[in-house]
C-alpha cells in the first residue's frame, strides 16, 4: 500500500470512512422524514413506510443478480468479435 | 409572417457542403454559426404551414411548425451548436460536414408536414450518419458502419413499403393519426421503431455508435432514436404495445450496460434505455405522457452528449475506453468530472437536473392512468438508470482504483461545450418553466413537491447504496456480453458457410459419380453433332435437289396409300 498521505485526499482511508459515516446520516434522514411527509400515494404499496428506500434497494439488488446470472452464458471475452480482424 | 418553402435544416446541409473551402482556422465559424442560424430559424417560425409543393400528383407540405415539431427542431440545433463547438479540432473535414447534415436532415424531419417530405430527410440522415461513423476510416468503425448502414437501410424499406401502402389506402400524406393496425401504419411503426432502437434490433446502437471517433459519438447519440421518438409521438400517440416495447428496452438497456466493460458502450445502451422511457410514454398516449416523452427526448439530448463529450475527452486525452484501463482520473481532469457527474446525475432525474423536471412526467402519467405495473416498473427503472449509468460511469472512469493516467483536461472548446451543456442541465432542472412553454401540451405538473424530493432522494441514495454494496459482483472484466447483433455478425456468416461448404460438397459427390457419363453423353453428342459430323458438314446443292425430288415424290405416293 500506498503511504496514505502521498495519496489524493478524496482517496484516503480515512476520507473513504468518514464518506460512509456521512452517506448513512443521510439515509437514515431521508428514511425518517418519512414520519413527517405524506404525498399522495397512487397505490397501497407506496404507502408503506420507506417505500422508495427499502424499494430501490431491492430492484438494483435484483438487477444486479439478474445481470450476473444472464452474465454467465452471455459473456465472451472482448476480441470475440475482433479475432479475424486484429 | 409566411413561412418559406425552404425548411430551415437545408441551410445547415448546404453550408455544410462549403466547409472544405473554409480554412481550418475558420472552421469555428460555420461549424457554429450554421446550427446557430438555423436554431433562430426554427425559433422564430410561427405556426402554419409552408406553401404546397405539387410533385407529380402529391401535395408536398416541406414545412409544417407547430410547438411539437419546433421543439425537436430545437434541440436538434442546439445540439449542432454544442456538437460543432465540441469536434472543432476533429481532423476529418468529413465527418464535420457529415454531422452537420445529419443534424440538418434531422431539423428537416422534425418539421417535415408530409409522409414523403418526412422519409426523404430520414434516408438523408441515414447516410449522413453512417458518412459520421466511417470516416475515421479505421477498420472497425468501417466494418461497424457497414453493419449499421444494412440495418438502417432495411429499416428504411419497411419505412417506405408503409408509406406506399398507406398512400395507396387512404390517399392521405398526412403523419398525423397513424393506424399501426393497417398494413401502411404497422410497416411504418416498424421502420420508425427500428430506429428507436427498439427490440428485435436493438444492437445495431452498441454495435456502431461506440466506434465513432470521439466527437462523431457526440453527434451520432442524438438524432436517430430521438427523430423516431418524435414521430412515434406524432403519429403512434397512445399505441399500447409501444409501454411494453419501451419498458423492454429500458431494462435491456440496463442490464445489458451493468455488464458492460467500455465505457462508451455503457452510454450507448443507456441511450436504449432512456428512448425506452420516451416509447413508454408515447404509448401511454395522455397529454402528460405526450408532454413527458417530448420533454424527456430535449433533456436526454443534452444529458447524453454531455456524457459522451466527458466519454470523449477522456478517450480523446487517453486514447483509453475500457473501465478496465480507466480510473482515478478526477484527480487530473476535474471539469471532465465535474461536468460528467452533473450528465450523470441529470440521467439518473436527480432534483434539481433536467431529468427529475421530464421523467417524473412519464410515470406520473402512469400513475394518472392506473397503470400499476407500468408505474413500478418505471420506478425500479429510475432506480436502475442511477446504478447503470449514475453512479457506474463515472465511478470507473474517474475514480474505483488509480490506474496512474494523469491526463489534463481536453481543449477548451471541449470543456466550454461541456460547461455549456452542464450548465443546461441544472438550469432546466431549477427553471423548468421556459421548457414546459415549448411543450406541445398545456403543463399542469408540478414537479417540486416535498413529498416528489423526498421520494426521488430515497429511492437514488439507496440504489446508490446498492451500487457500493453490491461492488464486488461489479467488478469489470474484458468482456462483452452477446446481444442481437450476433445473429448477424456470427450466426449469419457461420450459416452461409455451411451452406456453402454443403453446396461443394454435393457438387463433388455429384461430379465424382455421374462425371464419366457425362462424358460419354458428350462426346457421343460431339460425334453426331459436333464440327465434325455428318450434321456440321456442307452438303452439296445436289443433294439439296435430291432431297427435294424425294419428297415430292413421297408425297405423290401417300394418296395411294390413303385411298
Amino acid at each position: 500500500m500506498a503511504p496514505q498521505k502521498n495519496k489524493h485526499w478524496l482517496v484516503r482511508q480515512r476520507t473513504i470512512r468518514l464518506l460512509w459515516v456521512w452517506f448513512s446520516i443521510v439515509l437514515a434522514g431521508l428514511v425518517l422524514a418519512d414520519i413527517f411527509v405524506h404525498g399522495h400515494p397512487s397505490f397501497g404499496l407506496e404507502g408503506t413506510f420507506g417505500f422508495y428506500a427499502w424499494y430501490g434497494l431491492g430492484t438494483c439488488a435484483a438487477m444486479v443478480i439478474v445481470a450476473k446470472l444472464l452474465g454467465i452464458w452471455l459473456k465472451r471475452p472482448d476480441t470475440y468479435y475482433h479475432e479475424d480482424v486484429d | 409572417m409566411s413561412i418559406s418553402l425552404i425548411p430551415p435544416g437545408v441551410w445547415l446541409i448546404l453550408g455544410a457542403l462549403l466547409l472544405p473551402a473554409v480554412p481550418r482556422r475558420f472552421h469555428a465559424l460555420p461549424l457554429i454559426g450554421l446550427p446557430l442560424l438555423t436554431l433562430w430559424l426554427v425559433w422564430t417560425l410561427p405556426n402554419g404551414t409552408s406553401p404546397v409543393l405539387q410533385v407529380f400528383q402529391y401535395e408536398l407540405v416541406p414545412v409544417r411548425s407547430d410547438a411539437l415539431g419546433r421543439l425537436f427542431g430545437i434541440i436538434f440545433a442546439l445540439m449542432a451548436v454544442a456538437g460543432g463547438l465540441f469536434s472543432l479540432r476533429q481532423k476529418s473535414t468529413l465527418e464535420l460536414i457529415a454531422a452537420a447534415i445529419y443534424a440538418g436532415s434531422a431539423v428537416c424531419v422534425a418539421l417535415a408536414g408530409d409522409l414523403i417530405t418526412l422519409f426523404v430527410f430520414w434516408e438523408m440522415m441515414a447516410i449522413a450518419s453512417t458518412t459520421v461513423l466511417i470516416s475515421s476510416n479505421e477498420e472497425r468503425a468501417v466494418r461497424a458502419g457497414m453493419r449499421y448502414f444494412m440495418v438502417h437501410i432495411f429499416g428504411g424499406s419497411l419505412l417506405l413499403a408503409g408509406i406506399v401502402a398507406h398512400i395507396v389506402n387512404t390517399g392521405s400524406l398526412a403523419i398525423e393519426g397513424l393506424n399501426a393496425g393497417t398494413i401502411g401504419g404497422g410497416l411504418i411503426l416498424a421502420g420508425v421503431l427500428l430506429n428507436a432502437a427498439a427490440p428485435p434490433l436493438s444492437a445495431w446502437l452498441p454495435d456502431a455508435y461506440p466506434e465513432a471517433s470521439y466527437s462523431g459519438m457526440v453527434t451520432l447519440s442524438a438524432f436517430t432514436t430521438k427523430a423516431a421518438v418524435y414521430v412515434l409521438i406524432r403519429a403512434f400517440p397512445g399505441t399500447e404495445i409501444l409501454i411494453f416495447i419501451g419498458l423492454f428496452m429500458i431494462f435491456y438497456g440496463i442490464i445489458y450496460a451493468l455488464l458492460e466493460n467500455d465505457m462508451r458502450r455503457i452510454l450507448a445502451y443507456s441511450i436504449v434505455n432512456q428512448v425506452g422511457f420516451m416509447v413508454t410514454g408515447a404509448g401511454i398516449g395522455t397529454e402528460m405522457a405526450l408532454n413527458g416523452a417530448a420533454s424527456h427526448a430535449f433533456t436526454h439530448i443534452i444529458y447524453k452528449a454531455l456524457l459522451l463529450m466527458s466519454a470523449g475527452s477522456v478517450l480523446y486525452q487517453t486514447g483509453k475506453r475500457k473501465c478496465t484501463d480507466l480510473g482515478g482520473l478526477f484527480q487530473s481532469m476535474p471539469v471532465t468530472m465535474i461536468c460528467g457527474v452533473i450528465g450523470a446525475l441529470s440521467i439518473s432525474s436527480f432534483p434539481w437536473t433536467s431529468g427529475f423536471v421530464s421523467k417524473s412526467m412519464i410515470s406520473q402519467a402512469a400513475a394518472d392512468e392506473y397503470l400499476m405495473m407500468v408505474w413500478f416498473l418505471l420506478m425500479a427503472a429510475s432506480a436502475g438508470v442511477f446504478l447503470h449509468a449514475g453512479i457506474k460511469f463515472p465511478w470507473f472512469v474517474f475514480f474505483q482504483k488509480d490506474s496512474g493516467l494523469r491526463p489534463p483536461d481536453p481543449p477548451w472548446h471541449m470543456q466550454v461545450a461541456m460547461i455549456f451543456f452542464a450548465s443546461l442541465c441544472i438550469a432546466l432542472g431549477i427553471w423548468p418553466e421556459p421548457l414546459y412553454a415549448l411543450l406541445p401540451n398545456p403543463v399542469e405538473y408540478v414537479p417540486y413537491t416535498v413529498p416528489h424530493v423526498v421520494n426521488m432522494l430515497q429511492l437514488l441514495l439507496f440504489s446508490g447504496l446498492a451500487f457500493f454494496l453490491l461492488l464486488p459482483m461489479m467488478k469489470r472484466s474484458l468482456t462483452i456480453t452477446l446481444d442481437g447483433d450476433w445473429f448477424y455478425r456470427k450466426m449469419g456468416p457461420w450459416a452461409a458457410e455451411r451452406v456453402t461448404e454443403f453446396m461443394t460438397a454435393t457438387y463433388r459427390r455429384f461430379e465424382a459419380g455421374w462425371r464419366l457419363r457425362i462424358e460419354g453423353f458428350l462426346a457421343l453428342l460431339t460425334r453426331y453433332a459436333g464440327p465434325h459430323s455428318v450434321a456440321a458438314r456442307t452438303p452439296e446443292s445436289s443433294y439439296m435437289v435430291l432431297f427435294v425430288v424425294a419428297v415430292l415424290g413421297l408425297f405423290l405416293l401417300l394418296p395411294l396409300f390413303v385411298w
